[in-house]
């Protein structure tokens, strides 16, 4: 397992590629989730300023 | 028929509940394939006999660099026809590819360095193909940067669509650099016309990263195109009925 991990005298440079990769891609994931809530948010935001608007009416 | 059955889904209100179905589906081909073309990368694929483990960075390094040019072509592709045809699910569609093809630029650009380091004894060169992939970075954020400064999201996809098409001239080059000019970055490991430069099982790695690319690319673009729709929709009255 070290032997693999060492990749052969190479791992700093693998790792840091595939390591970039991997964090680039989390942090796309957790961005798509957030921005998901904001937009349920925002839908439901309009939705509460529709009810008050009929309530008033 | 087919073509009414088609354009139906060109309706944000109806494409919205087709891509939720389709995520999960291109979600688990993406983090199948790239299981398995890591194994294949790096258990099955034999070291590479002048370069020793370094050359395992190719898994990434080309489906991501090759990912950020069709991501690109397709965002142009899209803007295209949201220009001809008006069509909003067109620009929606295109606006949400563009932050994963700067993922994929940036990941490209930054493996690309650290294979150089080793191979080339430099992280960076002023190479024709490594300075117009940074110029697609710039392309990318450009077309973020953009978006998010015109108020008015029609406008926007107008400025968007004619800055994704004008920067589209740049993809050929970034292909066609190493033909083109002699430096320092290799020429196509991969082409149609000619036998393949490398192992069979290296290659193999490379086209099913490549797949496993692609796959994610849909599954995210679906996803965050839904969040776009609702953005875009939230006063509609069927995003109301949605949280509801």
């Amino acid at each position: 397992m070290i032997e693999w991990l060492s990749m052969g005298g190479y791992a700093y440079y693998v790792w840091m590629s595939y390591g970039m990769l991997a964090i680039a891609i989390v942090l796309e994931l957790f961005s798509l989730a957030a921005r998901r809530r904001h937009a349920l948010d925002q839908v439901a935001q309009y939705d509460e300023e529709a009810g008050f608007e009929e309530k008033a009416g | 028929m087919a073509a009414s059955g088609f354009f139906r889904y060109s309706s944000p209100a109806s494409f919205y509940p087709l891509a939720g179905r389709l995520v999960p589906v291109f979600g688990w081909i993406a983090a199948i394939l790239t299981v398995a073309g890591l194994y294949i990368g790096f258990v099955v694929a034999p070291t590479d006999f002048q370069q020793g483990e370094s050359y395992r960075i190719i898994f990434m390094h080309v489906p991501a660099a090759w990912m950020a040019m069709f991501v690109y072509l397709v965002i142009a592709g899209w803007s295209a026809a949201s220009l001809v045809w008006n069509t909003r699910l067109s620009a929606m569609m295109a606006q949400a590819l563009v932050p994963t093809g700067a993922m994929f630029a940036f990941v490209s650009l930054w493996s690309g360095a650290f294979w150089g380091r080793p191979t080339w004894g430099t992280y960076w060169v002023w190479d024709a193909r490594l300075t117009s992939t940074l110029i697609l970075l710039f392309l990318y954020l450009g077309l973020m940067a953009l978006r998010s400064a015109i108020e008015d999201q029609r406008r926007a996809d107008r400025a968007c669509a004619v800055l994704a098409l004008v920067g589209s001239v740049n993809v050929p080059i970034i292909y066609f650099s190493v033909q083109w000019w002699n430096t320092l970055h290799q020429g196509a490991s991969v082409s149609l016309t000619a036998a393949p430069k490398m192992a069979e099982t290296m290659l193999a790695g490379m086209l099913v990263m490549s797949l496993a690319a692609w796959a994610y690319t849909i599954a995210v673009a679906l996803h965050r195109v839904r969040s776009i729709i609702l953005e875009r929709e939230a006063h509609a009255r069927w995003t109301q009925e949605l949280v509801r």
